[in-house]
């Protein structure tokens, strides 16, 4: 025991030292370089301090002057929601169906697929902006916007619940004779329907969320009415917006919850 | 020298699971204390270094009386007791020398802990006890690599880095499979002769308890009701120790009061 | 209950019972007259949504070809979106561990921390991201500040919050035996804390770097930088083709973001 050794290490993380250092410095020079040439007009963030001065002194108390226009925006958010999450859920079963790799022949499926992913790469507010284009200002463009935002998710998720399914059922329905719809409406939708239910009441949730902003580039709702607050400077309503907007997500949020726990 | 006088723990408004209990453990000897599960065993161990607050009594070791003891105070005490646990308590995602070294935190600095560079002297004599009880090559491996038995030596060593006046094990074989659980047992016994160290072992496997160690304590719902040599232990002394239920014991303290 | 011959004899079945059938209809009928009241009474001119198939599939017709002519310029402002969304998630994982700490009802000092840092998560997480940024446009002026500032207010809210979490589930013994060997509060929580709750620090802080991608490419659509400041300037001169490259462009990078997080992720946990 008189060679017990006196020193002792942590073992580093990576185990191979060119590599450790590798990391090492990398994120030094990365996180050191980027932080340096940043395009950052330092004077203007400065002046920050005042200007938050001046916006919070102006937000506070919140307005509730306008409250009409306030309900109007909320309501036409509440309105663009569940249509969006309508058209979306019902959408995103045949696309779900379609990116199922056990259900889809393969070229259908690499089609489901593409449209998921493309649908889940843009950001809402992306999507809202070319359909704002396309069809114009208003609710309409986010309703669309929505339906897209919608299929990205559901349709990903419901697609994962249909690869999981218990086969043995198709199985026992075609060895029954029975046919196309009959085998999906008695062997695939009973075991996919818990999570579709959950998936719907969690996607109207979502797009309440996404249609507060969506509006902000002129698709309609609350978020419209919060973006000319905002370039109108009045922060007084700006902020009773906000405030309407986080008691709604917070409300609804609390009440999707609640329904999918009783669900489950 | 510990000694527990007039000992009282109770939980909220119920029955007290330690009615006025007094234990004195004196020198080097190794204790084990029987009894079945909720006859307050492990709240014992857990009063003498304050894991869980005594409702009323005194704990005084080597002089320090330990009820009254708040903040460093407590952690200075609490550094001379070890203590051993039937999960073994280990930080799983920590390396055996972290685990091990865990148990000098309270002596060391702030800074020294956070960095992992621990005093040499702390490392050689971490590198001693794991030698000793044979885990020595596993100082670089992470704690949940480690067989139940060998997890158990490493609590064991975590304990004895403290380089504690006392040793307290709580269940420290429950979870071990009967072969492992004699060589621990024989361990902490060879430990306590050659550290010099007072052990005291809450035991359910009272074979273990007589062959290891060298005074057996009997406790019944919060009561001390056997207290002797090993030997001593007779067929009677176990019926009692294990007969009755805490309903029937309480009717029966109602019985004695009236 | 009926006898088992009557119900053998029975040659009608339903699936549901009268009770049962009833709730199920009265929650369909509440969701159309949901669904309904929203389609007759938003505000909609339905000739153009009638026009709707026409005018999108003529907008992604005047998109092809893309146009490439401005690539290199595009992926440069797309390197400034990826460092928004990098040092935002940086500095956001920063200070989302005191809040964290103090969120979590096992580790708060006191009744008051823990209601100030749900209060700080309840706050950061309702937010969205570009209504964070149109504050912070308008406090520190457009540019990467501002995005990096809104996404890392977001975020806080998102790590902070399933930080907490994991802190309350933290297995209580290694605290215990820690507490037992009398280090103090401080080293309990390096030693013990810590340790245990480094697995879903990491995958959170790679979840949300992810998340963070995504939203940076939107930041500039408000003038917070990046990507998509590039974008509303195609949009608003009618360069389609361009959007078109750069809407390319986003779609490989939030693959890319995916790829590494996934690379990451298989790596660290």
């Amino acid at each position: 025991m008189s060679a017990a050794r006196d020193t002792w290490s942590k073992p580093p993380f990576i185990a191979n030292p060119v590599l450790r250092w590798t990391v090492y410095l990398g994120a030094i020079a990365y996180f050191g370089w980027v932080g340096l040439t940043m395009p950052i007009d330092w004077n203007r963030v400065a002046e920050g301090i005042v200007r938050a001065g001046r916006i919070f002194g102006g937000a506070f108390p919140p307005s509730f002057e306008r409250s009409q226009l306030l309900m109007d925006g909320f309501l036409e958010s509440l309105k663009i929601s569940v249509l969006a999450t309508a058209g979306g859920v019902l959408l995103s079963i045949p696309i779900a169906f379609m990116s199922a790799r056990n259900v889809a022949p393969l070229p259908i499926f690499y089609l489901g697929r593409a449209i998921i992913i493309i649908a889940r790469s843009f950001h809402p507010v992306i999507v809202a902006i070319l359909f704002v284009k396309a069809v114009g200002f208003g609710p309409f463009a986010g309703v669309l916007t929505l339906i897209v935002y919608s299929i990205g998710f559901v349709a990903k998720m419901l697609a994962e619940r249909i690869e999981e399914i218990d086969f043995g059922q198709v199985e026992a329905m075609r060895a029954a004779g029975a046919p196309y719809l009959s085998t999906l409406v008695y062997a695939i939708f009973p075991q996919i329907m818990p999570r579709q239910i959950g998936l719907t009441i969690y996607q109207l949730d979502s797009n309440l969320r996404a249609s507060a902003v969506v509006g902000i580039v002129g698709a309609g709702g609350i978020g419209a009415t919060l973006a000319n607050a905002f370039g109108r400077y009045d922060y007084d309503f700006a902020l009773a917006i906000t405030i309407v907007i986080v008691g709604a997500i917070l409300l609804s949020e609390a009440v999707s919850g609640a329904i999918r726990k009783r669900i489950q | 020298m510990l000694k527990i006088t007039d000992l009282v723990k109770r939980y909220g408004s119920g029955d007290p699971v330690l009615k006025n209990l007094d234990l004195t453990i004196e020198g080097e000897s190794v204790v084990s204390i029987i009894g079945s599960s909720g006859a307050g065993k492990s709240t014992l161990l857990r009063c003498i270094n304050r894991l869980v607050e005594p409702t009323s009594g005194s704990i005084n070791l080597n002089g320090t009386e330990l009820t009254s003891l708040r903040g460093k105070n407590l952690r200075a005490a609490r550094r001379k007791i070890g203590m051993v646990f039937q999960s073994f308590n280990l930080v799983d995602r920590l390396t055996v020398m972290e685990n091990v070294q865990s148990g000098r935190l309270g002596y060391i600095s702030t800074w020294a802990a956070v960095t992992r560079r621990y005093p040499k002297k702390d490392i050689r004599r971490a590198f001693e006890l794991m030698e000793r009880v044979g885990i020595a090559h596993y100082a670089n491996t992470r704690a949940d690599q480690l067989s139940g038995g060998e997890r158990q030596r490493v609590g064991v060593v975590r304990a004895l880095m403290q380089d504690p006046d006392i040793l307290l094990a709580d269940e420290p074989t429950a979870s071990l499979d009967p072969k492992t659980s004699e060589q621990i047992m024989g361990l902490l016994r060879d430990l306590a002769g050659e550290l010099k160290l007072p052990v005291v072992i809450n035991i359910h496997n009272v074979t273990e308890a007589k062959e290891y160690t060298d005074r057996i304590v009997g406790m019944r719902y919060g009561r001390i009701i056997f207290d002797d040599k090993p030997a001593q232990l007779d067929q009677a002394a176990m019926d009692e120790i294990y007969a009755g239920s805490p309903h029937a014991d309480r009717t029966d303290d109602m019985a004695a009061a009236s | 209950m009926t006898s088992i011959a009557e119900q053998f004899g029975r040659d009608d079945w339903v699936r549901f019972t009268p009770k049962q059938k009833f709730t199920r209809w009265a929650i369909l009928l509440g969701c159309g007259l949901a669904i309904a009241w929203a389609l007759t009474s938003i505000e909609v001119v339905w000739a153009w949504v009638w026009g709707a198939p026409e005018q999108i599939s003529d907008l992604f017709g005047r998109m092809y070809p893309p146009d490439p002519s401005n690539l290199g310029t595009i992926l440069r402002v797309l390197w400034d979106t990826v460092n928004i969304a990098t040092f935002a998630t940086a500095f956001a994982v920063l200070f989302s561990l005191p809040v964290a700490y103090i969120a979590a009802q096992n580790t708060t000092p006191n009744q008051v921390t823990l209601w100030l840092g749900r209060l700080i998560l309840v706050t950061s997480r309702s937010v969205n991201t570009i209504i964070w940024a149109l504050l912070f446009v308008a406090i520190f002026g457009p540019g990467v500040v501002a995005g990096i500032v809104a996404i890392m207010f977001r975020s806080i809210g998102f790590i902070g919050k399933l930080l907490g979490e994991a802190i309350e589930e933290i297995d209580t013994r290694p605290v215990e035996a820690l507490e037992a060997t009398g280090a103090s509060r401080f080293k309990v929580i390096v030693y013990a804390i810590v340790p245990q709750v480094m697995p879903t620090f990491w995958a959170v802080a790679i979840l949300r770097w992810d998340i963070n991608l995504r939203e940076s490419t939107v930041l500039g659509l408000v003038g917070a930088g990046g990507i998509g400041i590039i974008l509303q300037g195609a949009i608003d001169t009618f360069n389609w083709p361009e959007v078109a490259t750069i809407l390319i462009a986003i779609i490989v990078l939030v693959i890319i973001g995916e790829v590494i997080s996934a690379f990451l992720r298989r790596r660290i946990l």
